[in-house]
């Protein structure tokens, strides 16, 4: 009931814009903007802008897959960058038994294919997500959140603790997967933007498509869709699953980029941030969650260069966004999915 | 033998230390809907205190006071200036607050006391160890631990189920507006409850100081534990988080000693997770 009164709330404090133009237009001045990053990068001579960009668009497509279940489901998840390291670290698990000979649990040799690594994680992310979700979807609300982050931790200990992959410092991957070590930086940079543009045209659809509208439905009256007769248990755990693939696909491409992986990449506070760029840039915006990332990744480089203690400003300034704003940037302009 | 009782012993103080955060989170939640993931913040600035008290006047009994006073007080300002306009949020709205509000806490604590771990001696009355069986001696400052920790549960189970100020807390938890109507006042109560919960988890922050290094960011890990406690016990039922709390202690440090470390870190987790799948409401759930 609660959900559905802030909804109508929403929807009567700012009624979405008549013209999809306006939206069309920032969506694409999102992706000109990131793909006339490396000329203008290299233009200024300044590397690093490339660097910030595919952080930005690699946490974008993280956190659109959190959109997914978190805007357009309801389903707070407080585990999701797990997904992201399970899937680096399976890349970077093969990876090593390239370099290092043995073999993974005594039968599986390593692989520097990415088409044989890549669909391995996101198998591997499947079967994990299918897992958690299958118990966690059980519950709902407070004890959703509580059970994912439980799960989380349990994934972040178990890396943490293996000490043949480095454990808590990490796994050095030596080079990027067949073939996107043939394409350059370059060629890997604009591949990752074609992925976001893919993932969010994809999550685009998957929210417009029938399956989509009783995910939606349940996030606002789950017994109403179940007395419908919709197995919306069924419903969600598929979406949990979608979105747990790619953020897993994420997670390759940041195995890839970083060239190394640690349990950090998973910590809890890694999924607190996920959730803190969608509801930042817009719950139920797909888009608002790039845009999300981009302030996140932005924000910290900005007020990390003017004082070390840069999550005293950070704190406060996303409690005054939540409190003060009640929505995130993107929807504020072009307004939500979730309203009305 | 011994080798179970000195395990027994060890998983009873993890567990009593886990109560006195888990009871606070699960008041909180349970009473107020209010997610609070900034509630092991409570610890770390309990320890801070008292550790910082300890130093000065070497006084164990002045660390625990001004530690629960200091974070009560911290408490109760978090309350009534941010944490009571998110009571009628949605859970998202208050997993991003309260992890907000971690973020300024570790770093406001950072500021205050720096990056470099804080010692905190032991009370010198407690430095000795007790023969509980012939041949088997206990730290005695470790059994005090668990004395208090049994002693505020009992407490707690009295105060909420036999006393005045623990039946409104009930009838505050099972229907506010009723309970407002008939002359409660429901802000202070709240208020009031929130302030106790810090309070208890900066208890265990202090008796937990001298046995490991106080450090920022020291309450986010124990906090996850405690989480799994009241998971486990039932969201808003102290009992529930009492025995939650016993169970996890016991998990965790019989796996430590038994199994391979990759297996010990999870183990707890996959208890958690048969617990959930058998009972999805925890074991003592007091709503549905």
């Amino acid at each position: 009931m609660a959900e559905l009164a802030t909804s109508a709330e929403d929807a009567a404090a700012a009624p979405r814009p008549a013209s999809p133009w306006p939206r069309r237009l920032a969506i694409l001045a999102i992706f000109a903007v990131l793909a006339a990053v490396p000329p203008v990068a290299a233009w200024l001579a300044q590397p690093f802008y490339v660097r910030l960009a595919m952080q930005i668009m690699i946490f974008g497509m993280a956190a659109i897959s959190l959109d997914l279940i978190l805007g357009y489901g309801g389903l707070v998840s407080l585990g999701h960058a797990s997904y992201l390291g399970v899937a680096a670290y399976v890349v970077g698990i093969l990876a090593y038994h390239v370099d290092n000979g043995g073999l993974l649990f005594g039968v599986i040799p390593g692989t520097d294919n990415a088409f044989i690594a890549w669909p391995t994680a996101l198998l591997v992310c499947a079967a994990a997500a299918l897992f958690i979700g299958a118990v966690s979807l059980r519950t709902s609300g407070a004890y959703f959140i509580m059970i994912t982050l439980a799960f989380a931790q349990m994934i972040f200990f178990f890396f943490d603790s293996l000490p043949t992959y480095g454990g808590e410092y990490g796994l050095q991957i030596s080079d990027l997967s067949w073939p996107m070590n043939a394409i350059g930086a370059t060629g890997f940079y604009y591949f990752v933007l074609a992925s976001l543009i893919v993932v969010a045209f994809l999550v685009q659809r998957i929210v417009g498509s029938r399956f989509g509208m009783v995910i939606r439905g349940a996030r606002q009256n789950n017994q109403r869709l179940q007395a419908m007769g919709f197995p919306t248990f069924r419903y969600r755990l598929a979406a949990f699953v979608i979105a747990g693939v790619i953020a897993g696909y994420a997670g390759i491409l940041l195995a890839e980029y970083q060239l190394f992986i640690d349990p950090t990449a998973m910590a809890w506070v890694r999924s607190a941030e996920l959730i803190v760029m969608v509801a930042v840039g817009g719950a139920g915006t797909i888009y608002g969650s790039i845009v999300g990332a981009a302030i996140f990744v932005l924000l910290k480089l900005v007020v990390g260069s003017y004082t070390v203690h840069w999550e005293l400003i950070f704190g406060p300034f996303f409690i005054a966004v939540v409190l003060g704003l009640r929505r995130g940037f993107f929807s504020l302009a072009f307004g939500s999915d979730r309203d009305g | 033998m011994l080798f179970v009782l000195e395990q027994s012993l060890n998983s009873l103080e993890l567990g009593v230390m886990l109560f006195l955060i888990a009871a606070g989170l699960t008041l909180v939640f349970g009473i107020m809907n209010l997610i609070n993931l900034a509630h092991g913040s409570f610890y770390m600035i309990g320890a801070y205190v008292g550790a910082t008290v300890m130093m000065a006047t070497h006084a164990f009994i002045l660390a625990l006071l001004a530690g629960m006073a200091a974070t009560g007080i911290v408490g109760l300002l978090a309350e009534t200036s941010l944490l009571r306009t998110l009571y009628a949020r949605d859970p998202l709205d208050q997993v991003l607050v309260t992890f907000g509000l971690i973020l300024f806490f570790n770093e406001t604590t950072r500021i205050i006391w720096g990056s470099v771990p804080l010692p905190m001696d032991q009370p010198a009355d407690l430095t000795g160890h007790v023969q509980i069986v012939p041949g088997f001696t206990y730290p005695s400052y470790r059994l005090v631990i668990i004395g208090v920790g049994v002693l505020v549960a009992v407490a707690l189970y009295f105060l909420i189920g036999r006393t005045r100020i623990g039946m409104q807390i009930r009838a505050g938890a099972s229907d506010r507006t009723m309970a407002g109507a008939l002359g409660l006042d429901i802000r202070r109560l709240y208020t009031r409850v929130f302030a106790v919960g810090a309070a208890l988890a900066a208890l265990a922050g202090v008796m937990a100081a001298p046995l490991l290094a106080v450090q920022v960011g020291m309450g986010d890990s124990v906090f996850i534990q405690s989480l799994v406690c009241i998971v486990i016990g039932g969201i808003g039922s102290v009992r529930g988080a009492f025995i939650g709390a016993i169970i996890t202690g016991f998990v965790e440090t019989f796996s430590q000693s038994l199994l391979p470390a990759t297996l010990a870190e999870m183990a707890i987790y996959v208890v958690m997770a048969a617990i959930l799948y058998l009972r999805p409401q925890g074991l003592f759930a007091t709503r549905g």
